[in-house]
């Protein structure tokens, strides 16, 4: 789950990194209020989920009332790459001398989080990454102990050759991030930039956050930060029904079971010349409910034209997912089409309960595919 | 002969008694793997079908029963806790079969794991399962066949589909193993294909791919460099749209990184034919194994 930046310098600001203060606000009226509070210059930068705000005109300096007046009725409502801006954070401009990047990320091919920093800061780590690799210093941090003090020390002197009080800050600052990201388990935690003053104070001046979706469990509190206005309705009940689903533009819906399986089905309709509605899992339960669930949600995207079932039983078991799709189709009105293709798991028992129906069947892949294709037009 | 399970291999598994796991265990126990004790704590001095002694502790199953592998059914905020008892315990391979493990619980626990010398499979996979000589997991046993051909894969259904393809074609497999879908996994494609290069029962292989990550162009530097055996591959999420997670969390195109055409183009450069269906893959086979 990424989160906002407001949202991302408060967990910050809870492990002690050092943050200049903020508030984020929805309203003109409010914005101004802020920027009175905390005295000018002021920055209003808004809040979305997205990269390259500043290009777009949403980040912006603001050194009298009528500009954070002028800027934040500019950026509120304003659309960045798709993304509304419903809230902007109204924070203190500090003055710069020099951007730096930190950021920890889980790295797949050691298993480990690792560090990476640069004195490069302030533009996208992808665009250094890319042009010059070298600038970037990494560190693969040991989890039995943690950023220790001379590793982090030793980044800080990367970074500040010349400076051992800044590099002192830099190292301290990374292994606050360090323990943030374990402690509120992070997938991605980045601070771009991190600046210092001219008098050498450090801040972390932007927060870019990704949450673990699979460690909700252990912080509730964190529910609160998702952005339910950014998310597509859809994508939206179906998180709360426990699917896992991503909305696309085609017409040929797909309820499949397992990720791979799932992908696979999506790529052959574009192989075969359909346009898929969208990625569904259903899941490794059998739970007919949630055939009931991923059904509602399919038709409630008017562009769907057919829908197809590619189930492969193994922890799932066909029978349930014939079930769930009788139930389906008696408690609700579906005017499209239905090809199911059933294999595995008591997949005999599923295909009796489906032999009276009118869906249509299919026996492979490739035919359920072809068929749904059709009979979208 | 198969990678990672032989004759020797015995079973505890840790969730035994839950819904997902008591159903399962019956599916291992018929297919005759040797399952010598379940851990559920709290159970202890039950027996699961009236046959197979339950602990409450790991520790126990290995001491009273001798067992050497581990399959775990424990819900997601137990899961690391089930891993690091088995590995305590000494358990050898560790099979994790639960879905949702939060990252940076797998993140502590390979350091426990490296040191112990256990291998551990997934977590978020099906398993393993190595016709005739054992079933670690929930891979349907109907679909397999003895034979030839190995098969790795980051996926649960989508490996179902291609094993099935490869039964119908008449190619038996070794061992068909889920390495699971979450960006952190215990064994990895890379660890997958070494084995199979030295097992001298797979005579040719077979991977599944799928988006994020580069663990499929690892292991395709890998294969161009060492591997002699036929591979062929396939990569799910062509049509993947960037910056989404597919359902795995570690499926997923980030910063342009990780696409399916990539890892394409990189096991094609290292000779590797890639699929672009399932059902592709059988003929791809069969065209560069000349038997």
């Amino acid at each position: 789950m990424n989160i906002h930046e407001y949202q991302g310098k408060e967990i910050f600001t809870g492990f002690g990194l050092p943050v200049p203060g903020g508030t984020a606000v929805q309203t003109v009226e409010e914005a101004v209020a802020s920027a009175k509070e905390y005295g000018l210059p002021v920055m209003v930068k808004s809040q979305v989920l997205i990269g390259g705000r500043g290009k777009a005109g949403g980040v912006k300096f603001c050194e009298t009332i009528e500009d954070v007046k002028e800027n934040a009725t500019n950026i509120l409502g304003m659309d960045i790459k798709g993304h509304t801006v419903r809230t902007v954070l109204i924070t203190p401009a500090v003055d710069i001398d020099s951007e730096f990047y930190i950021g920890m990320l889980i790295d797949r091919n050691t298993k480990r989080i690792m560090l990476m920093a640069s004195a490069e800061g302030g533009i996208e780590i992808e665009k250094v990454a890319k042009d010059t690799p070298e600038l970037i210093f990494k560190q693969i941090i040991d989890p039995r102990f943690g950023l220790l003090d001379h590793e982090a020390m030793d980044m800080g002197m990367r970074l500040c050759p010349d400076d051992i009080k800044k590099a002192r800050q830099l190292a301290s600052a990374m292994q606050k991030l360090y323990v943030a990201f374990v402690e509120s388990d992070a997938s991605m935690a980045e601070i771009n930039p991190w600046i210092f003053t001219p008098e050498g104070v450090g801040h972390a001046i932007d927060a870019k956050v990704s949450l673990d979706d699979n460690a909700m469990f252990r912080h509730p509190a964190y529910e609160a930060l998702r952005d339910l206005e950014a998310e597509d309705p859809s994508e939206r009940a179906a998180r709360e029904a426990g699917l896992s689903f991503v909305k696309l533009s085609g017409n040929v819906g797909c309820l499949v079971n397992g990720a791979g399986l799932a992908m696979a089905t999506m790529d052959l309709v574009k192989y075969y010349g359909g346009q898929p509605a969208n990625f569904l899992d259903i899941g490794g339960s059998s739970n007919p409910e949630k055939v009931v669930n991923a059904l509602n949600i399919i038709l409630a995207d008017k562009e769907v034209k057919a829908i197809l079932f590619n189930i492969f039983g193994g922890i799932t078991r066909c029978d349930d997912v014939a079930n769930g799709i009788i139930a389906a189709t008696n408690s609700m009105d579906i005017d499209v089409p239905i090809v199911v293709r059933l294999i595995g798991t008591n997949e005999e028992e599923g295909r009796a309960l489906l032999a009276n129906t009118d869906l249509v069947s299919a026996e492979t892949m490739d035919e359920v595919v072809k068929k749904a294709i059709e009979l979208a037009g | 002969m198969a990678i990672f399970v032989d004759d020797s291999t015995k079973v505890v598994v840790q969730g035994i008694t839950g819904r997902d796991g008591g159903f399962h265990s019956g599916e291992m126990l018929a297919y005759g793997t040797k399952i010598v004790a379940g851990v559920t704590p709290g159970r202890g001095g039950q027996k699961f079908q009236d046959q197979v002694p339950v602990y409450d502790t790991v520790k126990e199953a290995v001491s009273e029963q001798g067992a050497n592998t581990s399959v775990i059914f424990v819900p997601p905020f137990g899961a690391a806790g089930a891993i690091y008892e088995a590995a305590d315990a000494g358990c050898k391979l560790i099979v994790c079969i639960t879905e949702g493990v939060p990252t940076v619980d797998m993140v502590k626990v390979m350091p426990y794991l490296e040191e112990r010398g256990a291998r551990l499979i997934g977590p978020n996979c099906p398993g393993l399962l190595a016709p005739g000589i054992a079933k670690l997991g929930i891979l349907p046993t109907s679909i397999v066949k003895e034979g030839p051909v190995g098969l790795v894969s980051r996926s649960g259904t989508l490996t179902y589909e291609v094993v099935y393809q490869l039964s119908a074609a008449g190619l038996g497999q070794t061992t068909c193993l889920g390495i699971g879908g979450d960006p952190i996994i215990g064994t990895t494609f890379m660890d997958a294909i070494i084995a199979f290069n030295e097992d001298p029962k797979t005579e040719a292989f077979v991977m599944i791919g799928e988006i994020g990550g580069d663990a499929e162009e690892q292991a395709a530097e890998y294969i161009k460099a060492n591997v002699k055996k036929p591979v062929v591959s396939f990569i799910a999420g062509q049509t993947a749209p960037p910056g989404k997670k597919m359902g795995h969390a570690g499926a997923i195109v980030s910063g342009g990184s990780g696409t399916a055409a990539e890892k394409t183009k990189a096991l094609e450069a290292a000779g590797i034919p890639v699929a672009e269906r399932p059902m592709d893959i059988v003929p791809r086979l069969q065209e560069i194994w000349k038997k």
